[in-house]
């Protein structure tokens, strides 16, 4: 052939889709800022028996409702906790929730709008209009309702978060499906014999992921935000157990006198949002093709 | 090139159901062609020549008709419009498309080497990867692609590698019958004889049979040995390349051919400047569909449609003066 | 031809792009003229810089990541790039107009067509309301449109309509340069003629120059007088229509016109122009195309081919041809 003749010209950087988008993630601030923030929560959970300088749950009669000190960084509760173990404690319960009810809401609404977008027609409809009911719901009255019915526990709580938010879910995978069945490559890939099922799973799927990337890293913070509102209204985690949303409904009474109890709770429970948004943001970025050269 | 009738297509139809009415893409088209030919179908955008591939080799299922295709080891026909999904899936590696936009028709996600081995993999060709790889590796040779990008993605390749890539693949199941839609027409000049010159050197090696269908009729005829003109899903004339370039009957045709900018001066040449646009295919009325801007149409044009017949041997055309008109 | 005939003199255009993975060189110490009243072609494959050169006279070129590095462009003898944006937005519509490939993208569509044409007249001369409507009608009839139409919405138009709508807006104020860049692309042969048709009419009518980018060297030899072949981002050969179709000089030249399949000769085999277009962010060092180059010799990889002229304003930039003709 002409073309292995020519001593070849076109040089190109290899580099693989994944290392793409984490090169162009890194060209972000806010986005690495988010990053770093998220990896800070993710190593507390993980290490909270050993970073966490007192138990989370054991009271302490004798230090109650201390301001902050250089033996309580963040000072302690109404029982003389330490809020600071506390908070770290919690962020593996946040993290928790709001990682497994954003799976949840992925894996079941990812199916149902994948299956929804493939096979159009009447599948197609009766799916999508459930889902419209659902849509019509208040998000966090449909997570009360179904919590309140199941009965307050952490896996209850993940699961109605989860299921709360399948809707939205299952519009977004619809929508990334419906537009890339359409690609000339789906059809490719049936002339040469694919089936409709490795035409899903090979095709159609690693090619609606950006979107749904990005969906579910915004999702996690509205899940975590979630669960902190129904800890808070006593629907979530029990006490004892330390989480964020608790710990600030717990703090509540005791506002006007001993402020920090709901500042760092609260605090903690910004930054981890804004920490999620920034990064998804940043994703949505990276992975928008039509950034790519 | 033996005469041997390799596909028949009877009285094809692909109709698609709209908000206005039935589209009428393919109407009621037969043709056939012979083994290890090379049909080219030319038209306009909307005649319906992609429907009407794409119906050929069921990636589309037509309305009605028949698409005949010589079975391997007799002399039988099979139709392919009405065999099951087991006995298509069977099918589907004799016959095999090549697609116009390389930039659309490869996953984005795949290597070069996936994907190539794709369909050797769907359809469980090698059951030992080293078989395998060496089928890739001669594939990849067979269409001028370098070893050293088995593992690049297409977004870091330019179009003509991808378009070899598009090949590469449906080359890989051994087909008979290839339809290559409009494989050049996304293509720079320089790169687009470069592939015209690859399928040319594959078809002479491996026999196969095309229907090169394509907007650009020096294309065309470059790589045909007949061609079909289509206009508003049917086929208005068919005949060998020499002939429709040179006595063209139907007065579509030769708009199309006078229409072609050529890259030459002190060429003068009549031009026929065809008036207004191709009507809709939605509902056509029952007459000749080019009457609205042919200069020659008469009422009884306008009253039915023509069919195609033999005009003189092998030159088949659809027009009611087409006899009148020679001189 | 003297300086004040000149109606656009590029004098050593470089523009960049630069981006994550590197500067693209778009274009590369261009040199263009362009007497008044002329139509020039600018021919090339797709990235030799045909539009970033015809943008960066619009000044247009998006920034970041684009970057018009040095020369100038004197229009009408004044340097575009000393202009203040504001300046631009008098000169732009008014002086010098530019119609974009795609008519499916560049109007409207929740405006109708009249409007869409009496914003373009209104914005660069003093009339009121209905006046410009009543320009804007007359404007339609011109390119072939009836009045009656003028309250329609692009999506009402074909192809081919909607294309004559971007040509009136174009011309409606009567500019002196009409940029066109790949004007008929997108369109069927047939349209492209009742395209190009019209437009020949309107270049008499109008006596406006114009620059007609296109990779057709057919397109070219319909309606222009002159012709620049760009390739790599630098104009490799600039001649009369007629002296440039009958006796190209530049290799590349050669190249392409030999590349396009002929409707009245058969060829078993297309002469190529062998590799690729040279990467813009890692251009060869001396002629850029010295690595597809058949005649080339040791000099053109060290030393980039000065514009000579061949005879009768005939330029071309080659080492090797400028020997042979002893220049």
């Amino acid at each position: 052939m002409n073309e292995n003749t020519v001593p070849e010209l076109v040089k190109r950087k290899r580099r693989g889709a994944f290392a793409e988008v984490l090169f162009r993630l890194s060209k972000s601030p806010l986005a690495m800022f988010g990053l770093a923030i998220i990896l800070l929560l993710i190593f507390c959970a993980l290490f909270a028996e050993v970073i966490s300088p007192y138990s989370p749950i054991k009271q302490d009669l004798m230090h109650m409702f201390e301001t902050p000190s250089a033996e309580h960084w963040l000072g302690t509760d109404e029982f003389g906790r330490d809020i600071l173990s506390r908070l770290i404690f919690g962020a593996r319960v946040s993290l928790q929730v709001g990682f497994i009810a954003v799976g949840i809401a992925l894996v079941v609404g990812g199916m149902l709008g994948a299956i929804s977008g493939y096979y159009s027609g009447w599948l197609d409809n009766s799916i999508m209009r459930v889902m419209d009911v659902l849509l019509s719901i208040p998000q966090t009255l449909l997570a009360i309702a179904i919590v309140a019915a199941l009965g307050p526990s952490l896996m209850n709580l993940m699961i109605a978060v989860g299921i709360s938010a399948v809707p939205t879910y299952a519009r977004i995978v619809r929508g990334s499906v419906l537009s890339i069945r359409s690609m000339e490559f789906i059809e490719a890939a049936r002339s040469v014999g694919s089936s409709d099922l490795r035409i899903i799973l090979r095709h159609i799927i690693p090619n609606s992921m950006a979107p749904i990337i990005v969906q579910s890293t915004l999702g996690v913070a509205s899940a975590i935000l979630n669960a902190a509102g129904l800890s808070f209204i006593g629907l979530g985690i029990q006490p004892p157990n330390p989480e964020w949303g608790a710990m600030l409904s717990g703090g509540r009474q005791y506002i006007r006198d001993f402020p920090h109890m709901t500042l760092y709770p609260g605090l903690a429970i910004m930054f981890t949002i804004l920490a999620l948004n920034f990064l998804g943001d940043g994703l949505r970025d990276a992975l928008d093709p039509k950034l790519k050269r | 090139m033996n005469d041997e009738k390799y596909i028949i297509v009877k009285n094809l139809k692909k109709y698609f159901s709209t908000k206005r009415g039935k589209l009428h893409a393919v109407d009621d088209v037969s043709f056939e062609i012979k083994k290890g030919e090379t049909l080219g179908l030319v038209g306009e955008s909307g005649c319906g020549k992609s429907t009407l591939g794409r119906c050929l080799i069921r990636l589309l299922d037509s309305t009605s008709g028949e698409v005949l295709l010589k079975n391997k080891d007799n002399d039988n026909y099979v139709d392919i419009t009405k065999v099951n999904a087991a006995e298509m899936k069977a099918l589907r590696k004799r016959v095999q498309i090549v697609f116009q936009d390389p930039y659309s028709c490869l996953n984005p996600r795949l290597s070069v080497w996936e994907l190539i081995a794709e369909p050797l993999i769907v359809n469980n060709i090698y059951n030992n990867s080293a078989d395998m790889r060496k089928r890739i590796r001669e594939l990849m040779d067979t269409v001028g692609l370098a070893e050293r990008l088995e593992n690049s993605y297409p977004h870091e390749l330019d179009g003509g590698r991808r378009q070899r890539i598009g090949i590469a693949r449906s080359l890989a199941l051994n087909p008979e019958f290839i339809v290559l839609d409009e494989p050049v027409s996304a293509l720079d000049v320089c790169i687009q004889a470069q592939i015209l010159n690859l399928l040319n050197t594959l078809q002479k090696e491996f026999k196969y049979t095309y229907v090169f269908i394509s907007h650009n009729l020096s294309v065309v005829r470059h790589v045909s040995d007949r061609i079909a003109v289509m206009y508003l899903g049917q086929i208005v004339e068919l005949c060998d390349y020499q002939e429709l370039f040179k006595s063209p009957l139907h007065p579509y045709t030769q708009a199309l051919l006078s229409a072609i900018p050529l890259a030459k001066v002190n060429v003068k040449r009549e031009r026929i400047i065809l008036e207004g646009d191709v009507p809709s295919p939605i509902e056509p009325p029952n007459a000749c569909r080019f009457a609205g801007r042919c200069r020659y149409a008469c009422d009884k044009c306008r009253a039915g449609a023509p069919e195609l017949k033999e005009h003189t041997p092998g030159h088949f055309v659809a027009c009611y003066r087409a006899g009148e008109l020679e001189k | 031809m003297s300086e004040n005939k000149l109606m656009l003199d590029i004098k050593d255009l470089t523009i960049y792009y630069e981006t994550d993975a590197g500067v693209v060189h778009a274009v590369e110490g261009l040199n263009l003229q362009l007497g008044r009243g002329e139509s020039l072609g600018l021919v090339g494959e797709t990235g030799a810089g045909k539009t970033t050169t015809a943008l960066g006279v619009m000044r247009l070129i998006p920034n970041p990541p684009g970057k018009i590095k040095s020369g100038q462009i004197i229009f009408n003898g004044e340097n575009l790039l000393d202009k203040s944006e504001h300046e631009m937005r008098k000169i732009r519509g008014e002086k010098i107009a530019m119609i974009f490939q795609d008519p499916m993208t560049s109007l409207n569509p929740v405006m109708t067509v009249d409007k869409q044409i009496a914003e373009m007249i209104k914005l660069h001369k003093n009339v009121s309301e209905s006046e410009a409507l009543k320009l804007a009608g007359d404007m339609l009839e011109l390119v072939g449109i009836k009045r009656e139409r003028a309250k329609d919405y692009p999506h009402q138009f074909s192809g081919g309509m909607k294309q004559r709508v971007v040509i009136a807006i174009a011309l409606a104020c009567d500019p002196e340069l009409l940029i066109a860049d790949e004007p008929t692309t997108a369109l069927d042969v047939t349209i492209q003629a009742q395209v190009l048709e019209l437009m020949k009419e309107l270049k008499t009518k109008f006596s406006a120059s114009m620059i007609l980018i296109t990779h057709d060297l057919g397109v070219v030899a319909e309606i222009c007088d002159k012709v620049a072949i760009m390739y790599a981002g630098r104009v490799v050969e600039y001649a009369d229509k007629e002296s440039l179709y009958l006796n190209p000089i530049h290799p590349y030249t050669n190249g392409l016109f030999r590349s396009v399949p002929a409707i009245d000769e058969d060829v078993d085999e297309l002469p190529v122009i062998p590799g690729l277009m040279p990467d813009p962010m890692d251009l060869p060092k001396g002629c850029a195309f010295h690595p597809r180059c058949a005649i080339a010799e040791a000099i053109c990889a060290q030393e980039q081919p000065k514009m000579c002229d061949f005879g009768n304003g005939h330029c071309a930039a080659c080492h090797v041809m400028a020997k042979r003709h002893g220049l």
